[in-house]
């Protein structure tokens, strides 16, 4: 093919997958401006029995009551990710050479413990406020990336028995509540009336370990295991 | 008074920053745009009352996702690196 052929090809691509955009945008603007106005949607339902699903903020409820199955879901995806991940290669751990960065240590000292307990913060507020384990597990996921890169990450190195756990610890959990609801209430996720928020806490606490660790495993690139073995 | 002068502001900010990662030629600089345009999406949604999603726009979209790519774009230039030496030795 000639350059010229080649280029004449390349816009009429771009021509192409720019009138498909436009039909696009065209499409979802109808479908937001078709949208009634006056429509409430789910909120009435979702608020009217809050009280009943164990927590206080609406987006908690939905996440891990209403519709937990689908956070269940999620979370599986997740876990999917990461095999994915761990198929393709062996990751690349950073040397993390800190000889003679004594405020890159420092720093650590305080980072570390800080974003672990502002983890377990939002998962505690998200009872009751914006937050959560998704938000929580980004924080620790942020935790462990500053120690992969530092370095300091080398028990997860030594012991990846414990990481894998860890990895799959919140799809089990979860998938186990999911089995004892249904043993107890004869519905899968429908938690025992008036015990709901010490399921969800349990759910959210075990969720939180799996995508703090998930994220920062992603991170690696690859399995973990040295090059060479 | 001040609010959609500022929401005004910060959509062309996305727009501009989205525009910016896709069309430069720097990759390193794109990836920092992208970084930038996530912490301004999240403040969008915080504009919008939706703290939830904000929280996790700035942290994963943001954060992690930025992280993630520096890796890759770190990655990308190492193995070209490799490939370059490999083929400067082939040929001396």
């Amino acid at each position: 093919m000639t350059a010229r052929a080649d280029r004449g090809h390349g816009r009429a691509s771009r021509v192409a997958v720019g009138a498909l955009a436009l039909g696009l945008l065209a499409a979802l603007s109808w479908a937001v401006l078709s949208l009634p106005g006056s429509f409430d949607g789910l909120t009435g339902p979702a608020l009217g029995r809050l009280s009943e699903s164990g927590v206080t903020n609406p987006v908690t409820a939905v996440l891990l009551n209403y519709r937990a199955y689908d956070t269940l879901l999620e979370l599986a995806v997740l876990l999917l990710a990461i095999a994915g991940v761990w198929a393709l290669r062996r990751g690349d751990w950073p040397a993390g050479d800190l000889h003679g960065r004594p405020l890159v240590i420092s720093l650590l000292r305080i980072a570390l413990p800080l974003l672990t307990l502002t983890a377990g913060y939002l998962l505690w507020i998200g009872a009751f406020a914006p937050g959560g384990a998704f938000q929580g597990g980004a924080m620790l996921g942020a935790a462990a990336l500053l120690a992969l890169l530092s370095g300091r990450a080398v028990c997860a190195r030594r012991h990846t028995g414990a990481l894998r756990a860890g990895l799959v610890l919140g799809v089990l959990v979860f998938a186990g509540a999911a089995g004892g609801a249904a043993a107890l209430t004869g519905e899968i996720l429908r938690y025992p009336p008036g015990d709901a928020d010490v399921w969800i806490l349990g759910i959210e606490a075990a969720a939180i370990v799996s995508i703090g660790l998930t994220l920062g495993a992603l991170y690696l690139g690859g399995r973990p295991g040295d090059r060479h073995a | 008074m001040i609010g959609p002068l500022v929401d005004l502001l910060l959509l062309l900010l996305i727009v501009l920053l989205a525009w910016r990662a896709l069309n430069g030629r720097d990759l390193l600089r794109g990836v920092i745009e992208f970084i930038a345009m996530g912490l301004l999406v999240a403040v969008a949604w915080v504009r919008l009352r939706a703290l939830d999603i904000a929280l996790a726009e700035a942290a994963v979209g943001s954060g992690l996702t930025g992280a993630l790519l520096l890796s890759a774009l770190h990655r990308m230039r190492r193995r070209e690196v490799r490939r370059r030496d490999r083929t400067d030795g082939g040929e001396g």
